[in-house]
């Protein structure tokens, strides 16, 4: 099998997963979205003062954020289980397909969905500045920047949901991708306690704030809210970081998924 | 070599080549972002919001809170910053969050009250956070001794000290020091007793290791800063009897001013003899060997200070 085929049936995967996807109504999230983030924009405008830049900008990220890892999570779980439990996985293994060619495609399937998701959202986000603002200002690039880290965040989740989903069962996959996710919002705390704990603690808190995935070097929201800049380095850092997490966490679910005894 | 073997074998190279760039890539962003991520600003800075936000696991948040409040201290004061901006509001939401917290009052008017580097400078918060304390723990004796220590300390109002070691002496669980602090704060007299018996009861009311050796150093120093006043004002008296400043500590016992030990010179704890210098002055031999000594320097020599640790 050469090199474009193998390119083709991770693509016509991804593709098939996008779809099921869209057809499983995972978009109506950005309807929710919407409502949301209009009504806070016109709520905010009424009740508060000069916060309604921040209330958008915070409001709109956390939200893009929060509702894509709940897709990502939910929709990850079940990339394997679900082609299980239809029998389709069988159908699908039975054709040229390597296993591995299928966790890759269901892994870029789910980010596709994610991303059309973000950018849906993103516009949604930059039409409630547009409203509360009337203009667009040069600040407004880094909200670009946060909704890139989100996307990247959406990555690791992807990568983390499948991994557990290629040896547990949906529900468990869920527990744990989700309690890697919270315990790696609060990673810049386990840092610092790592770096002020001394001896075998010190040592454990290390590794393990090593070893969880960092989502808060991803989360810059803050930071833009109030119109800090990010720094290029940083952007190459987290891009890179993201990217290596991900890979990791797919090998991880294509070695074990390589020895699961599908029958 | 069979096909499942190579992708076998390439998913692990992915898999360590990956982990190990991942963990290199977090150290670099690790300390891109270390300033960042140290926050010099609490974007939301209501305990109120926050209590809200927190959908009633306010204990949990208000742990985390804490251990941010202690690491940002122990941040700013390794590095040997002046600017300790975050620390009263964190402290303040932690508090609002679980006012049941104890150390955050105990430890957090310490950190508040020192002036910089070695605390934030800020008295008032800490007696404001103490007295918040107080007002949701009212039978605590240590936080009845906390506000004491930091107007005896911080802003020598010995009349408002003596008060609030009058109040923690009252409580049915209390430190027996505590009626005589309070006594000896109202006639204020005797300050090295009464700092001795303040340091002496810090180390006793506490199993922190380091807060016992800062209030051994303190007991230390006030030994040396207690022995070289004795030692001075005997050479002040031979010398309004005699006209003249003595040459030896010997000098100072044959006049009946000092009663010298067995081994034949007064010593600091760490056994080293005071010098008498020419001009009538005492002093330690290895002024950096005590810390917080105030007395027995030589001139333009400040006060030693443990070195902050790495």
């Amino acid at each position: 099998m050469n090199s474009g085929g193998t390119n083709a049936r991770i693509g016509y995967i991804a593709f098939n997963t996008f779809r099921e996807a869209v057809r499983d109504r995972v978009l109506y999230n950005l309807i929710a979205f919407a409502l949301l983030l209009s009504g806070a924009a016109i709520l905010v405008g009424e009740i508060s003062i000069d916060i309604e830049r921040l209330v958008v900008v915070n409001l709109g990220l956390t939200a893009v954020s929060l509702f894509g890892v709940v897709i990502a999570i939910f929709i990850g779980i079940g990339l394997v289980s679900k082609e299980i439990d239809k029998r389709t996985l069988y159908t699908v293994l039975s054709r040229p397909v390597r296993r591995w060619e299928f966790v890759v495609g269901k892994f870029f399937g789910l980010t596709g969905t994610l991303v059309v998701n973000t950018f849906f959202m993103a516009l949604g986000v930059f039409l409630a500045l547009l409203y509360v603002a009337h203009k667009f200002e040069m600040m407004d690039v880094w909200v670009l920047v946060a909704l890139y880290f989100i996307v990247l965040q959406f990555l690791i989740v992807c990568a983390l949901a499948l991994f557990f989903s290629s040896f547990s069962t949906p529900l468990m996959s869920a527990v744990f991708t989700f309690a890697l996710f919270v315990v790696g919002s609060l990673a810049e705390d386990l840092r610092g306690f790592a770096r002020i704990t001394q001896g075998v603690g010190g040592w454990l808190a290390t590794a393990i704030a090593y070893l969880v995935p960092n989502f808060s070097a991803l989360n810059v929201i803050s930071q833009v809210a109030h119109g800090d800049a990010i720094p290029g380095r940083l952007i190459l850092y987290d891009s890179v970081y993201a990217l290596l997490y991900s890979a990791m966490a797919i090998s991880g679910a294509v070695l074990i998924f390589q020895r699961r005894n599908l029958k | 070599m069979s096909a499942t073997r190579r992708v076998n074998r390439v998913a692990v190279a992915v898999l360590l080549f990956s982990m190990a760039g991942a963990a290199s890539t977090l150290y670099a962003v690790d300390h891109l972002r270390r300033e960042p991520v140290a926050q010099e600003s609490l974007y939301v800075n209501s305990p109120k919001v926050l209590r809200r936000l927190s959908l009633g696991y306010t204990g949990l948040l208000a742990d985390i809170y804490w251990t941010r409040a202690v690491q940002y201290f122990g941040e700013k004061h390794r590095a040997g910053s002046r600017d300790y901006r975050l620390l009263a509001p964190l402290l303040e939401v932690t508090t609002e969050l679980d006012p049941r917290l104890l150390p955050a009052y105990q430890f957090g008017a310490n950190f508040l009250a020192p002036k910089p580097p070695y605390g934030a400078g800020l008295p008032g918060a800490a007696l404001a956070l103490t007295k918040y304390g107080i007002e949701h723990n009212p039978d605590q004796w240590r936080l009845y001794y906390n506000l004491g220590f930091l107007y005896y300390t911080e802003l020598k109002d010995y009349a408002k000290a003596a008060d609030a070691f009058s109040r923690g002496a009252k409580l049915p669980v209390t430190h027996p020091f505590m009626p005589v602090l309070a006594a000896r704060m109202a006639e204020h007299a005797g300050e090295f007793d009464t700092a001795r018996m303040l340091w002496h009861t810090t180390y006793q009311s506490t199993q922190d290791p380091l807060i016992r050796q800062n209030a051994v150093q303190h007991l230390l120093a006030l030994q040396v800063d207690e022995d070289v006043t004795r030692l001075e004002q005997a050479v002040k008296k031979y010398h309004e009897q005699t006209g003249r400043l003595p040459a030896s500590m010997s000098d100072l016992e044959r006049a009946g001013l000092i009663h010298l030990p067995a081994n034949g010179t007064p010593a600091d704890p760490n056994g080293r003899p005071y010098k008498l210098m020419p001009d009538g002055r005492i002093e330690v031999q290895d002024p950096g060997s005590i810390y917080f000594i105030t007395k027995g320097l030589p001139p333009g020599v400040p006060t030693p200070e443990p070195a902050r640790v790495d």
